[in-house]
């Protein structure tokens, strides 16, 4: 077999092509997905040569659903219970970005306590994504425990965001102008207890599944993607964090309060499967940092929205925002002409740009690593379809 | 499809329904009757003993206890209730059925979840057939370019092979289906057509998954057959002998051979482990990756048969780590010699048999814990470190804990006349 620098080369240099004609018959084609317990909602092909992998080809937009279109049809107001629909386990992450570009092209300012419950609830539904995803990850290397564990973690969080939205998943709790509502009584009491409690458990997966043996041996080395590499395929979140990168949305672009909280970027240099599922957890444990400080910080009193007048529309214009979502650089690209209706929405995921790496990690690796690489991409199909 | 005429009368319905309750009783009291009363009280059995019997004698006689322990006593001591019932099948069938229910319970309390808890309102009791009835429901779905013949035959080979094993395990002091002198030659050779059913099913499949987890099966059981059988000839270094019954005497002789074989024994749990594909050896049934691996393609009783095999074998193998490392049935005798004081009749059971087999279910139940308890704390390997640890690091080991068992013999420790045989 040819190391995995030359077969990415081949790769780049054939274009995606498919193999040379002659080896063909020596491949055995398989479809994986959508029907398939370990790709989600998604498709992709793989050629394999015995173990190896040779070729990959993903053909994401099983569960396309036009959000973007469907945007046109709707208000603004309107457009939000649908747009976090591709995630629902990271609504408050979707609809942030929206609201911040709504508002950047309404010119609306939003509350200083608006602001700060808004980074919560963030931060709280960042830990609900990354917890379900940790879950996937641990039943696709077979480590039924780490399914449960996260699983059952994640309702915590769930309950937490309930109290504050009054949904448990999907909250459409920012809107353009602030959040829907106040913070209920007790709140930060019961978010301090649920975090101390949740960073022992953190502890408690690191012994059983980061730090398992059989754990390091199927993800340490295994598809390394490099810094040149992950910043020319365009790869954002943690996976480009894992590479090397230090980039995170809410330190190089601070949107609300993200500018006056404290907390330091987690970042891996490997960039191998191992890292790219380890950086969510590190961000996981850093978040709950950040709501202790974003519970500390936030004033005592005052209004969490400016009332909009019922049916908003801005000046023609239009605007980008982005957040730090799970999954890396959320952004959210209006155009409006004048309507309470916006004219063209765009929807950047990070899922979608993740999703290009895959079939240059893939190429090379053996069959049993696929759900290892895969997953660690921290893709999500429905997401990057939309 | 249930459908009626047009010209459907609910009058005429009941009228007709009523003639057929009426020709009912007729026939049945004017025929059905007497025919049962000829039946019981004149038609004779075969003697048995100098006695004629009718039915109706014999059924008095089945409810009388003085009656039926001699016939139990008899029918006890046959092969036929040996292979089907106590150390055969329904025996491991049952050990196995209990397995399901606590890996279920088990693996949920290590995952803080709660397992089955509704059928059968204690906890979920009768799950298992709760799911065996499903199963049993379920349309059988051959794919249509499969090689039916073996498809269909596979998996009963499947169970018939696992079974096949039990019969070659002694369980009590003579309490074995078949006890050989090359007992653990034909359990070696028995194991060794797992593989080969598991190819033959994968490619009677006609697909692609349960290929690529049947070429997994094969590369995984040969990679640790070796190991696993080096690690069961130290045993027979020492015992000096092939049989399983002289394997369980001598170490009730001396001492337990996981004492002086815990490499072995450590061996031979982990090659266990990769023979009965569980987790973390999972690999050809490696759901995220090849779907269900070599029996992507079952459904219905096919699924439930080969679950059915799997956990015999899991029986198998715990029940054969007892009699190689940790003495089989040896244990006190615990069952008191008279089922009362004052009762003189016919003794029903044999202490020391049924605390040998008491002893031998409660080891080999703990092995099977053993051999579940991977799952909950483990993710899958990957096909290259599997063959590689097979290949280098257990045979290895195996070789090492052989050379330990020839250093007993020959220096005397162990063996015929050594200093810990007693």
């Amino acid at each position: 077999m040819a190391s995995l620098e030359e077969k990415i080369e081949e790769t780049r240099r054939l274009g995606l092509q498919v193999v040379k004609e002659t080896e063909e018959d020596r491949l055995m084609t398989l479809s994986v997905g959508p029907q398939h317990p370990g790709s989600g909602h998604f498709r992709f092909t793989v050629k394999v040569d015995g173990d190896y992998i040779v070729y990959c080809d993903p053909d994401p937009g099983y569960v396309h659903r036009g959000e973007e279109k469907m945007c046109e049809y709707r208000n603004i107001i309107q457009n939000i219970p649908h747009l976090e629909r591709p995630v629902i386990h990271d609504s408050t992450n979707v609809t942030y970005s929206y609201s911040l570009a709504v508002e950047e092209l309404m010119g609306i300012e939003v509350p200083r306590r608006g602001q700060f419950i808004r980074a919560i609830a963030s931060e709280l539904n960042r830990q609900v994504y990354t917890l379900y995803w940790l879950a996937i990850y641990g039943i696709f290397l077979g480590h039924s425990t780490m399914f449960m564990w996260p699983a059952g973690d994640r309702e915590l969080f769930i309950d937490l965001l309930e109290r504050l939205t009054g949904a448990r998943v999907t909250h459409a709790f920012n809107i353009p102008g602030g959040v829907r509502n106040d913070m209920p009584e007790g709140f930060k009491q019961k978010c301090l207890e649920h975090i101390n409690y949740y960073e022992k458990r953190l502890k408690e997966y690191e012994d059983i599944f980061y730090n398992n043996p059989l754990f390091r041996q199927r993800t340490e080395g295994v598809a390394p993607l490099s810094k040149e590499d992950a910043i020319k395929l365009g790869v954002t979140g943690s996976v480009l964090r894992a590479s090397g990168v230090p980039y995170d949305i809410r330190k190089v672009e601070p949107y609300d309060v993200y500018n006056e909280i404290d907390f330091k970027v987690q970042y891996m240099k490997t960039g191998d499967s191992f890292a790219r599922s380890y950086v969510p957890f590190l961000d996981m444990k850093e978040s709950c940092h950040i709501v202790r400080r974003l519970l500390d910080k936030m004033p005592e009193s005052g209004e969490v929205r400016t009332k909009l007048q019922p049916n908003p529309k801005g000046p023609p214009g239009e605007s980008y925002k982005r957040v730090e979502s799970g999954r890396g650089a959320l952004g959210y690209h209006i155009v409006s002409d004048g309507t309470p209706k916006p004219y063209r929405v765009k929807i950047s995921v990070g899922s979608f740009r993740n999703m290009l790496a895959l079939p240059f990690l893939l190429v090379g690796q053996k069959l049993a690593d696929m759900p290892a690489v895969y997953w660690s991409l921290n893709y999500w199909p429905v997401e990057a379809d939309r | 499809m249930a459908s009626y005429t047009e010209s459907f009368r609910f009058g005429e319905f009941v009228g007709s329904v009523l003639w057929l309750i009426f020709w009912v009783v007729i026939i049945f009291s004017m025929v059905g009757l007497p025919l049962l009363f000829v039946v019981l009280f004149y038609v004779p059995l075969p003697p048995m003993g100098d006695e004629v019997l009718t039915p109706y004698l014999f059924l008095t006689m089945v409810v009388d206890p003085t009656r039926t322990v001699p016939i139990i006593k008899y029918m006890i001591h046959t092969d036929l209730f040996r292979v089907t019932a106590f150390p055969g099948f329904t025996y491991a069938a049952l050990l196995a059925a209990v397995t399901i229910y606590f890996e279920r319970k088990f693996l949920a309390k290590m995952q803080l979840r709660i397992g089955p808890l509704y059928v059968g309102k204690i906890e979920g009791w009768l799950q298992l057939m709760a799911d065996g009835l499903k199963l049993i429901s379920k349309e059988i779905i051959v794919p249509s370019g499969a090689d039916k013949p073996i498809f269909w035959a596979a998996p009963i080979a499947f169970v018939a092979t696992a079974a096949a094993t039990t019969a070659l395990i002694p369980v009590a002091p003579g309490w074995v289906v078949a006890d050989i002198d090359v007992g653990m030659i034909a359990v070696f050779a028995i194991f060794g057509f797992f593989p080969l059913i598991a190819l033959l099913f994968s490619w009677a499949s006609n697909s692609k998954y349960p290929f690529i987890g049947g070429l997994r099966a094969l590369h995984q059981i040969i990679a640790f057959e070796i190991p696993f059988i080096i690690s069961a000839l130290s045993v027979v270094i020492l015992a000096g002998s092939l049989n399983l019954t002289d394997i369980t005497n001598s170490q009730i002789n001396s001492y337990w051979f996981v004492f002086f074989l815990p490499i072995s024994a450590f061996v031979f749990y982990i090659s266990s482990l990769a023979e009965l594909e569980r987790i973390p050896f999972d690999l050809p049934e490696a759901e995220s990756e090849i779907v269900a691996g070599w029996i992507t393609e079952t459904s219905g009783m096919i699924y439930g048969l080969i679950q059915l095999g799997t956990y015999l074998k899991l029986y198998a193998l715990a029940a054969l780590f007892v009699v190689f490392f940790l003495g089989g049935w040896s244990g006190p005798v615990i069952f008191p010699a008279e089922i009362m004081p004052g009762y003189t009749g016919e003794k029903i059971y044999n202490p020391v048999t049924l605390s040998a087999a008491f002893w031998f279910t409660i080891k080999t139940f703990g092995m099977i814990v053993l051999l579940l308890l991977p799952r909950g704390i483990s993710p899958r390997i990957r096909i290259d470190i599997l063959l590689h640890t097979g290949w280098y690091k257990l045979i290895v080991l195996a070789f090492i804990n052989m050379f330990i068992a020839l250093a007993l013999i020959y220096g005397g420790i162990l063996g015929p006349g050594g200093l810990l045989v007693r």
